[in-house]
């Protein structure tokens, strides 16, 4: 379980998240919204010990995270950071040595599902094939939680499928939680569990999926318009 | 991604919505296995915890059944098939004529119309 307790962080003088409490159990798929610039990408790195807050604290299992602490949590930026002169394979080796969880077989298992060839060259590969190299390599890792920036953004309706198709099969839902951030909302909600909504640096709905169409009677994307129509 | 899902209504309700469908109009056989869970997720598009739920309540209602280590089936029971159908013939119906009565024509005239086009086909 990752536990956010009254959570501030800021850059220099700009706050990038305010007051966040939030608890994320075992076992979902959660989809992180909001604005660009609302501090999605600051509140997952804040849960990967890849920042430390200004205030409050972010506890894994009962520990503070760290990026020690941090082992078993799967974190990918949405920035395109690989050596593009690996190829796919190489790419697993470097995180096979770089990550104690990280599980060969997995990743070409998953690198096959998504018809990745291991021995392209990551240069030469389109943006939605990099999109899945990534996505093969993050997945690679037996983790506890894996935190997932934009995985979606910019990529084509088949790679999105693809990779979406991925997350269903190759992570387990009694044990691994899945945090995404996302703007495509309408497309990703099929997947989610839970939504957890950001506005103005600030948290302002963290709900069930089912419960939002059960009691508003509405698909999250509506009811996501409606809660930032309420609060401006 | 997957399936298109209407708005207004849970995802786990359509899914059982869609197998019954497929089992009312004999896409999906008596007995027939079903896909796992995992599978089934897959091909749709969605969470595993939405489509185990989706399966735990086809379970509950009857309609299909667990056996331990093989995975779901279509109940083989033809009984409660013909009740599922039965029911959906009458949510249809009922629906149906809520909109009958909104536009305030009678049922009379309403049967007379449904039996000429029944006539017709």
């Amino acid at each position: 379980m990752i536990e956010l307790r009254n959570i501030t962080k800021k850059y220099g003088t700009r706050k990038a998240l305010e007051d966040i409490t939030l608890t994320l159990p075992h076992g979902k798929i959660i989809g992180l919204v909001g604005e660009n610039g609302s501090g999605k990408t600051t509140l997952l790195k804040l849960m990967s010990g890849l920042l430390t807050p200004n205030a409050g604290s972010a506890v894994l299992d009962g520990k503070p995270i760290k990026r020690k602490v941090a082992t078993n949590i799967a974190y990918m930026p949405d920035a395109d950071m690989f050596y593009p002169y690996f190829t796919v394979g190489q790419l697993f080796a470097f995180y096979e040595s770089q990550f104690t969880d990280f599980n060969p077989i997995k990743a070409k298992e998953i690198a096959q599902f998504l018809n990745l060839d291991l021995n392209s060259k990551l240069k030469n590969l389109s943006k939605g094939n990099r999109g899945r190299a990534k996505i093969a390599a993050t997945l690679g890792r037996e983790a506890d939680y894996y935190l997932l920036d934009e995985p979606f953004s910019g990529l084509d309706p088949m790679v999105r499928d693809d990779i979406a198709k991925g997350l269903i099969r190759f992570t387990n839902p009694e044990r691994q939680t899945v945090i995404l951030s996302t703007h495509e909302l309408k497309e990703v909600e099929p997947l989610l569990d839970e939504i957890i909504v950001l506005k103005g640096n600030r948290l302002i709905a963290h709900e069930a999926v089912d419960e939002i169409r059960d009691t508003y009677g509405q698909d999250a994307t509506s009811w996501m318009v409606s809660l930032f129509r309420k609060g401006s | 991604m997957g399936i298109d899902f209407l708005p207004d209504k849970p995802i786990y309700q359509q899914l059982i919505d869609r197998i019954t469908g497929a089992i009312i109009r004999g896409t999906l056989q008596p007995g027939e296995k079903l896909p796992s869970v995992r599978e089934y997720a897959v091909e749709a598009g969605v969470n595993a915890n939405t489509m185990q739920r989706v399966y735990k309540e086809l379970e509950q209602m009857e309609i299909t059944e667990t056996r331990r280590g093989q995975g779901s089936f279509v109940t083989a029971d033809e009984a409660k098939i013909a009740m599922l159908r039965d029911e959906m013939k009458e949510q249809l119906v009922t629906s149906f004529l809520q909109s009958v009565e909104a536009f305030g024509f009678t049922t009379a005239e309403i049967v007379e119309h449904l039996q000429k086009r029944g006539d017709k086909r």
